[in-house]
Parts: C-alpha cells; structure tokens; sequence
C-alpha cells in the first residue's frame, strides 16, 4: 500500500505542468544609499530543479530617464564577469554564491549617475523559463526620514505611557486591597482567639450604636435632598 | 440641569469636530502655488490639482502626530464623561475627564506654536498660514474652556 502510494506521489511530480516549472527570481523592491557609499544588491532565485553547473546570473542596468539597458555583469561556466567597459568599471564585485543560489553583487562609491533600475535574470538549465526581477536604486545626498516614523513613534510612546500609568493605577490599588484585606483577617482572626466571653458584651453595644449611626445618616441624605 | 449638560457637550463636540477637520483637511498654508501640510501638498497644475504627499521633515511628523494624540485625547474624554455621568456619586467631579480635555488642550497648543515656529523653514514667503491652522488655534481655547468646565463642575442629581 506505501509502496504504491510512493510510486503514485512520484508519478505526480514527474508530471507537473510546465509552468510551475517556471524560475522564480528574488530582489528587493528598492535600495536606498549615500553618495559615496556601498550598496549590496542581492538576487536569488528558486527552482525545482536542482542548482546545475551551468547556472548563469546576470545583472543589466538602466539609468533613470534611460531606455537603454546596458549588462554590467555575468556568471556563467563558474567564472564572473565583471563590467570593464561601461559606467560601473571598478566598481562592481560579487560576493554572491551561485551554488547557493545566490547572485548578489556589490556596487562601490556611488554617484548620482547611478540612480537607476537594476535588473538580475538568473537560468538555471534545464529551468530557463521565467521574468527577470528588478531593483530600483535612489542614491541620496542625506538619507531622509521615512514619512510617518516620527508621527507614529511620538504616538506610540504617548498612548504607551498612558496605558502603563494606567495598569499601574489599578495595580496598586488591587495589592494596597489585598495587603488591607489580609490585615482585618489576620485581626478578626486574633480577636476571635482573644476570647468569645467579652465578645458578647461589646457586640452588644456596638449594635446600638451602629444602629443609631445609620439612622443619623439617613437623616442627614433626606435633608441634602 | 439639562440644558448644562446639553451646552457642556456640545462645546465638547464642538471643540472634537473643529480639531478634525483642522487635521484631515491638508490646509496649514495656502497662496498662489497652492495649500500643503499636514499630509498633502497640493498644487494647481495644468490637467487640475496635483497632490504629492507632504513633506517628511521631522517637524511635520511632530505636528501630525500630536494633531492625532489631541483628537484621541478628546474622544477619550468625551467617552470618559459620558462613563462619569453614570457612576460618579454626588457631588463627585469629573476629575479625569477634565484632565484629558485639557491634555487634548495642551497638545493643539504644542502643534500650532511646532508649526508657527518652524514652518518658515519650507514655506516661502509668499505663502500665508490656512484654515486649519486657524481652525487649530480656535480648537485650542475651546478645548481648554472644556477641561476647566469639567474640573469645576460637580455633579449634580
């Protein structure tokens, strides 16, 4: 019965359609940096294939305001290839792992030149059917607050402070009840010792007294009234 | 007895309503480029009115967040009062309530003298202050005159 159950979860998979075959290409959405700087641009992909030799990265570059593209790097036969020609000569290097899966390069000393999209395809054969992923670089002068953080960050501690005040209101009221709730136990518990003879003769003092205190006080709310 | 408790809301109300429309609508400065702050900067274009979002300079985030923290302040207040009207003993004040107005009072204060101090660093010349700023300022009275009112008063059957 497993045996056949195997052999049938087998048969499935070799049967896939092909476009879950497709190579799925991973980079992030937007890179932020300083003149001068380095930036990390990372590509990765995923497969169902395993990660062959042949697999080839490369990455392409198009200025902002630009339609052409022009490559800048390339992986392929295990050896990198780096721009020596174009705007990044020098300035490229990779420090990606392509047995990992993993295409990223690193650009140094940016410029504002360099603002622009780049774009990392990646072919892992027999697996060479998928779209090529993009990456847009915004190099800055000083890097800007992103909007909201401060907004939220002042709201945040305000509404903080304000629920810990609050829990530590009630907090201390509820111990300061039970540390007064503990002493009259711990009292009425010593005078029951004490002694149940004398009880009787207070207790029956203190009712009258008691009694004569809440008709004043009941006096005193209907004339308020 | 009513007819305090009626004008005692609607101040409240009145004060809520003037301190969200002073933050929702992006009005702060106005002039011939167009309105901006808090959260859009609006201009005329060619096609219609263009908008861009504000800009995100640190000052700015500090009004809009306490424009947002004296709106909150203020609901809760108004939400506490109605919570005091119906379990407060006699005689009892509306300690809690008032001080939340005044908070919300306090905060308005604090993001219009933000603005007025630090706006010339990014609004020309040309441009002059908008309706909710102007709104704000009012709001900040009449949610001070609130607070004052509910720490004074005492409750009454």
């Amino acid at each position: 019965m497993l045996t056949f159950l195997a052999l049938a979860a087998v048969a499935f998979l070799g049967t896939v359609p092909q476009q879950s075959q497709s190579i799925v290409i991973y980079t992030g959405w937007e890179r932020h940096a300083l003149v001068g700087s380095d930036v990390r641009l990372s590509c990765s992909f995923f497969s169902w294939r395993w990660t062959s030799d042949d697999v080839t990265f490369s990455w392409t570059f198009r200025p902002d305001g630009s339609r052409d593209s022009i490559s800048i790097f390339h992986y392929t036969g295990g050896a990198a290839y780096l721009d020596n020609k174009g705007p990044f000569r020098d300035r490229v290097e990779f420090v990606g792992n392509p047995a990992r899966r993993d295409g990223s390069i690193v650009l140094k000393n940016l410029d504002f030149n360099d603002n622009g999209t780049f774009t990392c395809d990646a072919k892992n054969p027999p697996d060479i059917v998928g779209r090529p992923s993009s990456v847009r670089l915004l190099v800055f002068e000083n890097v800007p607050i992103q909007a909201g953080v401060i907004t939220g960050a002042i709201i945040g501690v305000v509404l903080g402070l304000l629920v810990l005040i609050v829990v530590i209101y009630y907090l201390m009221r509820f111990l300061v009840a039970r540390r007064v709730f503990n002493l009259s136990v711990s009292k009425h518990g010593k005078k029951k010792k004490e002694g149940s003879q004398q009880r009787q003769g207070p207790a029956a003092s203190a009712e009258p007294a008691k009694a004569s205190s809440d008709k004043k006080k009941q006096e005193s709310r209907k004339d308020k009234k | 007895m009513l007819l305090l408790l009626l004008g005692i809301v609607f101040l409240h109300v009145a004060a809520l309503v003037l301190l969200f429309v002073s933050t929702i609508t992006s009005v702060w400065t106005t002039g011939n480029i167009g309105t901006s702050d808090l959260w859009l900067n609006c201009t005329s274009a060619v096609g219609g009115p263009r908008c861009d979002p504000a800009s995100a300079g640190e000052w700015i985030q500090a009004v809009q967040a306490v424009m947002i923290l004296s709106i909150i302040f203020s609901c809760i207040s108004l939400i506490l009062f109605f919570c005091q009207l119906f379990t407060l003993q006699k005689g009892g004040r509306f300690f809690l309530t008032g001080i939340f107005q005044i908070l919300a009072g306090l905060f308005v204060m604090c993001g219009g003298i933000i603005y007025t101090v630090m706006s010339p660093n990014w609004v020309p010349e040309t441009e002059s202050f908008g309706y909710s700023y102007i709104l704000a300022w009012v709001a900040f009275p009449l949610a001070l005159i609130s607070g004052v009112i509910y720490v004074i008063l005492r409750k009454r059957e």
